[in-house]
């Protein structure tokens, strides 16, 4: 069997959001931990892509810099089987994730001058102009900057920039979230063009069910901090597992068989700060019953094989 | 025929600068009858916000409406003056934008500003109109509103508070609701609830809603019927169906081709090559003509333009491009 590039193992990120000291004292307030990422595991094998899914807060981002060591993680593993110059990220706002006063030439050529410093100025010129039109843009586009550019033209400027350093893994956080279906179309095949090409292995963050199933070899379904469901991509679509999952399949709105007389689906995400007891997501689960009040549900190799965490999938249970 | 509420003819918007006249909105015909949801949609930079904020009288100077005329309930109003205009707003016309805490002031209790809103607009007593408070954020599904309509905007959660701007902009029973981007920066659970309320409301008040955005997705859920924006352009305006399933302008074919689908593998997705052109460079003739695959020698020469329903596109029209 393949060994996965990437594994994940019972991974934790705890923040402090306590008041400042002072008010903590005055106030007689404790201290107050947000627990961000909370026992997550999945692996990723060489070559495919892994989807993160979820609402906001519920610890995609921070998942993704605990993977790229942004923020180290409070407990728990993760181990890269791979060669760590060999990780990039991409990033959400390709406004604000490229220096504005460097041209794109130095922008692009960053990675190869840090990872080969070797590199001569010749030779970065002609891999800046090759990989700019891998992207499709023009090797003439180095002598701009990047307010010159649209932001689907940008966002393909970051992703020249993480090809420079000859990645064989992308950290893609809401790659295209801040832009229009258009140009998401554009960018979204260009990423799937290089995967096909390079080899490359994506973990793809989006809140977005069907780019993800676009892009997805695998999804994970996140809720407060905790995966709560993760399968194959047609599975998770032909047989979600996860009452919350079901959720999320019926909410999004469907081009193609518009639900036009809706009853919404009650609540919103509680507060990480103090999330409810047992199974998070039970105020708002209809099949919950009292042991999800009191229980976590975990992964189980019983259960669906590992796929999904809940008592009612459990006992073979989807519906009211 | 019945007289709309919103009647938009020929609206033109115009930004003087340096370099010469930017025109945001060129030519702009709609109306949006009781009861009923006129989605727009297009891409960033398209005009909608500027449409939206003409008909509001909120251009930010130097913009302004070069040519055309706005009709609510038959009365111009794109000839008012700003006090007359400030009348109207709120009143007569009540607005939701995508950030609420834009609409909301962060001073002061959610219930106050309630208050305050329906007191300018109606003859209502303090205590009269903090009953009508209460009920306005029942109706809008805001939980246990004793104890909350004296709590401060940063107390709720963006959903909530996107829920009280909903009832500050019903404060006075408007006939038109102009919605900007309302649910885009709310969580999908989230914006089927406030996509739902907008609906009900609609249905049950007969308020005329514009609603501005540029998820077709939720176009096709809430929207009776659908303007598509392109340059500062109508592509095509039509019925929901129509405009989803039988889209006529290659833009709007291409628009809808390029979102992923929820039940079919696809292994591209449909492209339009290029970018929507800025307003200093806008082509001549068809705007969308560089871009698109059936340009014929017409599409550069004359500008196809539509004042009601269909597809501003040379093929609609005439059914040839040369
Ligand atoms: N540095 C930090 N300090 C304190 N809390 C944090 C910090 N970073 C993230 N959090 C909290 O951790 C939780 C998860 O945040 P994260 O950014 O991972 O969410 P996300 O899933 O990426 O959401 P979005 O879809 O909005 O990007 C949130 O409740 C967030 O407020
Ligand atoms: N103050 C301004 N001066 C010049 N151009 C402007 C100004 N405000 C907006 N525009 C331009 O008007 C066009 C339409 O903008 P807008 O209506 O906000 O688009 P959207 O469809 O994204 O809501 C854009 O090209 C925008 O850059
Ligand atoms: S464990 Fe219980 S509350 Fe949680 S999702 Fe399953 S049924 Fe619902
Ligand atoms: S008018 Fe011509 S260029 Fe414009 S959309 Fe129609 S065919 Fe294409
Ligand atoms: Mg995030
Ligand atoms: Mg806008």
């Amino acid at each position: 069997m393949t060994r996965p590039i990437l594994e994940v193992d019972a991974l934790e990120r705890r923040f402090d959001v306590s008041a400042p000291w002072l008010n903590r004292l005055l106030e007689r307030k404790p201290r107050r931990t947000l627990r961000a990422v909370d026992g997550v595991d999945f692996d990723i094998l060489p070559g495919q892509t892994l989807a993160l899914v979820g609402e906001s807060g519920c610890g995609k981002s921070t998942i993704a810099k605990l993977v790229t060591g942004l923020h180290a993680p409070s407990d728990g593993k993760i181990r890269f089987n791979g060669d760590p110059t060999k990780m990039q990220m991409i990033f959400q706002d390709p406004f604000a994730s490229l220096n504005p006063r460097w041209r794109v030439g130095r922008i692009v050529a960053e990675p190869l001058r840090t990872l080969f410093p070797d590199t001569t100025d010749a030779q970065a010129e002609a891999r800046v102009g090759e990989l700019l039109k891998t992207v499709g843009l023009s090797p003439a586009d180095a002598a701009k900057y990047p307010h010159e550019f649209s932001g689907g033209q940008r966002q393909r400027i970051s992703i020249a920039r993480a090809l420079a350093g000859e990645p064989e893994f992308l950290v893609c956080d809401e790659p295209t979230s801040a832009l229009d279906v258009s140009v998401q179309a554009q960018v979204l095949n260009l990423m799937k063009r290089l995967q096909r090409e390079m080899g490359l292995t994506y973990l793809f963050i989006s809140h977005d069910l069907s780019v993800v199933r676009h892009m997805a070899d695998v999804i994970a379904v996140m809720y407060l901090g905790r995966i709560v469901e993760i399968q194959p991509t047609a599975d998770l679509f032909a047989n979600p597992l996860h009452p919350y999952t079901r959720m999320l399949l019926d909410t999004i709105p469907d081009l193609e068989a518009p639900k036009r007389d809706r009853a919404p689906m009650g609540g919103e995400v509680p507060s990480p700060v103090s999330p409810p007891s047992g199974c998070t997501f039970h105020p708002r689960c209809p099949l919950s019953f009292d042991r999800c009040k009191r229980e976590l549900p975990k992964r189980t190799p019983d259960v669906h094989d590992r796929r999904v965490a809940c008592f009612a999938a459990a006992e073979g249970k989807t519906d009211v | 025929m019945t007289q709309p509420v919103l009647d938009v003819q020929g609206l033109r918007v115009e930004f003087p600068t340096r370099h010469g006249t930017l025109t945001a909105v060129d030519d702009i015909s709609l109306t949006i009858g009781r009861g009923e949801i006129l989605g727009v949609v297009g891409e960033s930079g398209a005009g909608k916000s500027m449409t939206g904020m003409a008909i509001l009288g909120l251009l930010e100077p130097p913009g302004r409406i070069a040519a055309g005329k706005i009709l609510l309930s038959g009365d111009r109003i794109d000839t008012l003056t700003e006090q007359q205009l400030q009348a109207v707003r709120g009143r007569r016309i009540g607005a939701i934008f995508q950030d609420p805490l834009t609409s909301l002031n962060p001073l002061f209790k959610v219930g106050d500003q309630l208050v305050e809103t329906i007191r300018l607009h109606t003859p209502m007593t303090r205590a009269q109109a903090r009953r009508r408070a209460i009920e306005l954020m029942q109706e809008v599904g805001i939980p246990a509103v004793e104890e909350r309509i004296d709590n401060y905007p940063h107390q709720f959660s963006g959903g909530m508070r996107q829920r009280i701007v909903i009832a500050l902009a019903l404060c006075a029973e408007p006939e038109l609701i102009i919605a900007d981007e309302p649910t885009t920066a709310l969580d999908v659970s989230i914006q089927a609830q406030i996509t739902a309320l907008l609906k009900r409301l609609c249905r049950e008040r007969g308020t005329a809603v514009m609603l501005v955005t540029h998820d077709m997705g939720v176009i096709a859920e809430t929207a009776d019927r659908v303007a598509v924006m392109y340059a500062g352009r109508l592509a095509e305006l039509g019925t929901v169906e129509d405009v989803v399933r039988r889209p006529q302008h290659p833009y709007t074919v291409g628009l809808m081709g390029s979102i992923p689908s929820l039940r079919r593998d696809e292994s591209e997705l449909q492209m339009i090559p290029g970018a929507m052109p800025r307003l200093n460079s806008i082509p001549s003739g068809c705007a969308f003509n560089p871009r698109c695959a059936q340009a014929g020698p017409k599409c550069s020469r004359d500008i196809p333009r539509i004042h009601g329903e269909g597809a501003a596109c040379w093929l609609a029209l005439e059914g040839a491009t040369a």
